[in-house]
């Protein structure tokens, strides 16, 4: 009797917390079909916030993608390699590298706009360019892979399986190739899912870096916030849903697939 | 399996290893290993026997002045992926992200054979190991022993010039070493390849090595087939690291050796003054009272199947071990005779 009545309490406090975390992503997304969001839902259910807002920014959705698979393939192909790196090297250089690495997570996004502009804000042809947002997200979710490869390496012994590829006569290539990344995969996949996820909702870094022609999506759902209907920002917060959701399944299901292999 | 002929001919050259922060793993070292000869490097942990072996593997580059030649060739700067030297790691270094067929197979793809004559090699190793059937298995499907021989077909898979194999039965549990021991000491001799065996399990040694480097400290401390190392150990080191040992010291006259329990008469000592000799235990005969050079009380008696182990106090300074037959009657406290043949008592030389 005693346990059930803790687990009931139990159950009610988790549903509440759940509750207070989900109904405000669940009254976005209602306010995003809804045709008057005063008036409430029994104005009625519409899609032509959704429509209006695909007009608009649909170019930003899809520089949003570029961009953080762009990202993903540069923290893949530099992080992965660096990782490795700093693992058989080791030793304080090492440790000092890891740690500049990691810094871009301590520093607000925008100190780090800030520099980048400094720097290369007068390169016009780079600065409009989405490539000025990319080194932007590169900066700072290069940590996130280079970390969680380097926690993967840790755990395998890398360094013996290296000798042991190249005793049979592998090229340091074919070393990385054949036995290091498919070994270091469940973090590289780790590693994926979150430098997708990061660069696709990031806004400090990007709202500094980005022109009127480089738009991503956080920057255009802020647009929407400031200067449209409630409803319009609503719809553009269910679009992101609907994209991003599909997609972190995936990831998280590929990445489930190769554990469990 | 492969034909006769049998590798390569090894020789390092003044080779010494000092590390990055200054401590000296290997005193330059020279070495000869004979083309099909299974050298093994015998030493306590940290006597700079693992290192050897990487600097021969190709592993560990030796500090300057050192030399690594294979048939005469210098091969020191070559990179050990072009050396064509099968290794065996401790700890066996199988992919896990390949299958048993395709680690053994992998030293072949990466040298361009065919798959059907991948294929047929691959039939062939895991015959000549004993683990047919386990092909498709992953790695971490196999169990130790099944692992170890895994990584020695995936060595040899390549048909290499030497075979390096670093302390490859350490991980496994007591009673399958020993098996493992008698399987790989026929596997070897079957290959008849250049072998170079690193382990710290003078049994292994023993059972295993044509020659056996006994190494300390970084240093050779002598080198010798297994009966040379045995019976005629050329220090207290290696007399005390191979086998059970006896160690006397005691001062001479008239070319014996003076003891509490009688003259122990030695070869050669009739020039000097004090011994440091080594009696094997098993070279020591349990006599009547009265009978043989010695005399003593029997201290303890272990019986240990085969035979039995009694430790003899009175006889000389330190109570001295015996291995007796195990049929012979002794109980604690009984006086002995102990014979000793005059060649069973090795002279060492005195320790500085």
């Amino acid at each position: 009797m005693r346990d059930r009545l803790i687990f009931t309490g139990q159950l009610i406090f988790t549903l509440l917390v759940a509750a207070f975390l989900v109904v405000p992503a669940g009254l976005s997304i209602s306010a995003g079909v809804t045709v008057n969001y005063f008036r409430g839902i029994q104005s009625g259910v519409t899609l032509q916030w959704v429509a209006q807002v695909w007009d608009l920014y649909a170019g930003t959705i899809l520089l949003s993608f570029v961009i953080a698979f762009a990202t993903l393939a540069v923290t893949l192909l530099a992080g992965v390699p660096a990782a490795y790196a700093l693992h058989t090297r080791g030793g304080p250089l090492a440790r000092i590298v890891e740690e500049i690495i990691t810094l871009p997570l301590a520093i607000p996004g925008l100190a780090i706009a800030l520099a980048l502009l400094l720097a290369y804000g007068s390169f016009g042809g780079f600065r409009r360019s989405w490539l000025f947002i990319l080194v932007g997200h590169v900066i700072f979710t290069m940590p996130f892979m280079v970390r969680s490869v380097m926690a993967v390496f840790a755990t395998v012994d890398v360094k013996t399986l290296d000798e042991g590829a190249a005793s049979l006569g592998a090229s340091p290539w074919r070393r990385f190739c054949d036995v290091i990344v498919p070994n270091a995969l469940p973090g590289i996949l780790a590693g994926a899912l979150m430098v997708v996820t990061l660069s696709l909702g990031e806004f400090n870094l990007t709202w500094m870096l980005h022109t009127p022609l480089t738009k991503t999506l956080p920057i255009g759902l802020a647009d929407s916030y400031a200067s449209m209907r409630l409803e319009v920002a609503s719809a553009y917060t269910l679009i992101f849903f609907v994209m991003i959701i599909p997609l972190l399944v995936a990831m998280q299901l590929l990445a489930d697939r190769d554990h469990k292999r | 399996m492969s034909t006769a002929g049998h590798g390569a001919a090894v020789r390092i050259e003044s080779c010494g290893k000092t590390f990055a922060d200054g401590t000296r793993a290997l005193d330059p070292a020279t070495l000869d290993i004979a083309r099909g000869e299974t050298l093994v490097l015998l030493g306590p942990s940290g006597c700079g026997k693992t290192t050897m072996l990487r600097i021969i593997a190709g592993l560990e580059l030796p500090d300057t002045g050192g030399k690594v030649l294979f048939d005469g060739k210098d091969m020191t700067l070559v990179p050990i992926e072009r050396r064509n030297v099968g290794m065996v790691f401790q700890s066996y270094a199988l992919f896990p992200n390949m299958t048993v067929a395709d680690n053994i197979a992998y030293g072949l793809k990466i040298r361009g054979v065919a798959r059907d004559e991948r294929a047929a090699r691959v039939a062939e190793l895991v015959t000549l190991t004993n683990i047919t059937g386990l092909e498709n298995r992953r790695i971490d499907q196999l169990s130790g022993g099944q692992r170890q021989r895994v990584a020695l077909a995936r060595a040899v898979a390549i048909r290499p010039g030497i075979l390096l194999l670093d302390e490859p039965l350490t991980a496994l549990d007591a009673a399958l070493r020993d098996r493992l021991r008698g399987e790989l000491n026929r596997l070897l001799r079957a290959l008849g390849i250049t072998t170079i065996y690193v382990t710290h399990d003078q049994a292994e040694a023993m059972e295993l090595g044509d020659r056996i480097v006994v190494m300390r400290k970084g240093a050779i401390a002598q080198i010798g087939t297994p009966r040379e190392v045995y019976f005629a150990p050329k220090d207290r080191f290696v007399a005390e690291f191979i086998g059970a040992a006896n160690i006397i010291e005691a001062p001479i006259e008239n070319g014996a050796m003076i003891l509490p329990g009688g003259r122990l008469p030695i070869d050669g000592g009739a020039t000097i003054a004090n011994a440091t000799v080594m009696i094997r235990p098993e070279t020591i005969r349990v006599a009547d009272a009265g009978a043989g050079q010695l005399s003593g009380t029997v201290d303890s008696v272990s019986f240990i199947g085969d035979r039995q182990r009694i430790v003899v106090s009175g006889a000389s300074g330190k109570p001295l071990n015996v291995d007796a037959s195990n049929t012979i009657q002794a109980k604690v406290g009984d006086r002995v005779g102990l014979s000793i043949a005059a060649d069973a008592v090795r002279l060492l030389p005195s320790e500085p």
